[in-house]
């Protein structure tokens, strides 16, 4: 199908953006990559009547490291991400997940932030916000704040921004997983939405942090700490599991998806706990 | 900043297979209807519309990306190309498309020109992919005729045989 008609604003600065989300707010959307605003537009899913094209703004195309926060502007495209030459080092969970956002065709323009503000309960890249526990940078007219994955991130396709702010950048903590990190996806195919997806990295101290996508509205995380023995570790992670409870929909069974968190999650905690010891 | 408004028409201008062309689009205009409809290069084809068949992949600066999940006016000075670019001439294909046709990588050809969209964006970057790799980036794709297994032999062909003319005309073939 086609998008319902719309208004189309190209700013030509954040402040321009921004002026246009608060004369406009909840009638207006805002398009960076499209990866997934363009599709919910042509199934008519939304119907905004103003949109707001943040894609060329060069402001927002920046990759950054702040202090010890590494700082991806809301223009940065997935396959950029990919492409930043210290991804590894300061990123390693990162690296490690993000090939598996999406597509190398739709990785070329989605942005990092725009899979993040999309807030897709089975996506990577929630996932890594709230494992490695980044924040989500917000400005509007009357300024900026910054919310944790948790505040951003408050159900299925639902996020904390007001309608009048524009997320202009996600900052991740440098160096968490310097010393451990694993991701594992399960789909139909490789680059369709996760039925299941887990990460871990090793949070200091023998623990290893394990967070869980997929299951229920948002990603959830839980600490593993290093007194738990292996087969502690399979114990609570079936409490997890359990706990998450799941949904049914047409890709799999809630109970197919706690069975994949059983079977992954003890894994991935192994590995964390073999690279860091 | 840029405002065009509802049914208002705008004039859109942008680089295609090298030269320059222009249409009229409002904004919920799709690149692929411009392409299509208001250009006449059918070349690029439309299936699922909403980013999961890849039928309808062109290069974006350089770049595959979907051409159903952006709009005609965000195509605006850039540089497009599609599949109507990429042999030199009418009996004159280029390596992908010899190898497609040699190991009859297509049948009905509804999905071949994102595919070769694709592949001559991911082979420029990636000169010397494993099997593994190239079926990844042909997971962005959905064939319903030929199976995958002569799309794999072909491209592996043709990035096999780039890396050939790249080393003989003295370029490294990394
Ligand atoms: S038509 Fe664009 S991906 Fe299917
Ligand atoms: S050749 Fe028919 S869909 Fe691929």
């Amino acid at each position: 199908m086609k998008p319902a008609p719309f208004t189309y604003l190209r700013p030509d600065s954040v402040g321009e953006a921004v002026a246009a989300l608060s004369a406009h707010g909840g009638d207006a959307r805002v398009l960076a990559g499209g990866q997934s605003l363009m599709a919910m537009l042509n199934l008519r899913l939304v119907e905004p009547s103003v949109l707001v094209d943040i894609s060329r703004l060069e402001e927002l195309r920046t990759i950054r490291l702040e202090g010890n926060m590494i700082e991806v502007g809301a223009a940065v495209t997935q396959a950029e991400l990919l492409a930043w030459p210290e991804l590894d080092e300061q990123a390693p969970f990162i690296a490690r997940a993000l090939p598996w956002v999406g597509h190398f065709q739709t990785r070329n323009r989605g942005t990092v932030c725009g899979s993040i503000a999309h807030a897709d309960p089975s996506s990577e890249l929630p996932l890594s916000l709230t494992l490695l526990g980044g924040e989500v940078v917000l400005r509007s007219a009357s300024g900026e704040r910054r919310l944790t994955a948790a505040q951003f991130q408050t159900g299925m396709l639902q996020t904390g921004r007001r309608a009048d702010e524009l997320i202009t950048a996600v900052r991740f903590p440098a160096g968490v997983g310097a010393n451990g990190a694993a991701f594992r996806e399960v789909a139909r195919r490789h680059g369709d939405f996760a039925i299941v997806s887990v990460g871990a990295v090793a949070s200091g101290g023998g623990s290893v942090r394990i967070g869980v996508g997929g299951v229920t509205d948002t990603p959830r995380c839980i600490e593993i700490g290093a007194e738990l023995s292996s087969v502690d570790v399979v114990e609570r992670i079936g409490h997890l599991a359990w706990e998450l409870g799941g949904y049914d929909d047409v890709h799999a069974s809630a109970r197919y998806r706690r069975d994949l968190v059983r079977r992954i999650a003890p894994k991935l905690i192994g590995e964390v706990r073999a690279c860091s010891a | 900043m840029l405002r065009v408004n509802t049914n208002e028409k705008v004039t859109v201008t942008f680089e295609l297979n090298g030269r320059t062309v222009r249409g009229e689009a409002t904004p919920r205009m799709l690149l692929t209807d411009f392409l299509r409809g208001e250009l006449g290069q059918t070349g690029t084809h439309v299936g699922c519309e909403h980013g999961v068949c890849g039928c309808c992949t062109v290069r974006i600066d350089g770049v595959a990306a979907r051409s159903c999940l952006m709009l005609a006016v965000q195509a605006e000075g850039r540089r497009i190309d599609t599949v109507e670019g990429l042999a030199a001439s009418k009996d004159a294909l280029n390596a992908l498309q010899r190898a497609f046709r040699k190991h009859h990588a297509l049948q009905c050809g509804f999905c071949t020109a994102g595919i070769l969209m694709s592949f001559s964006d991911y082979l420029s970057r990636n000169p010397n992919p494993d099997e593994d790799e190239v079926r990844d980036v042909l997971g962005g794709h959905i064939c319903r005729c030929t199976g995958y297994a002569g799309l794999m032999k072909a491209i592996m062909e043709a990035a096999a045989e780039l890396r050939g003319a790249r080393t003989s005309k003295g370029a490294p073939a990394q």
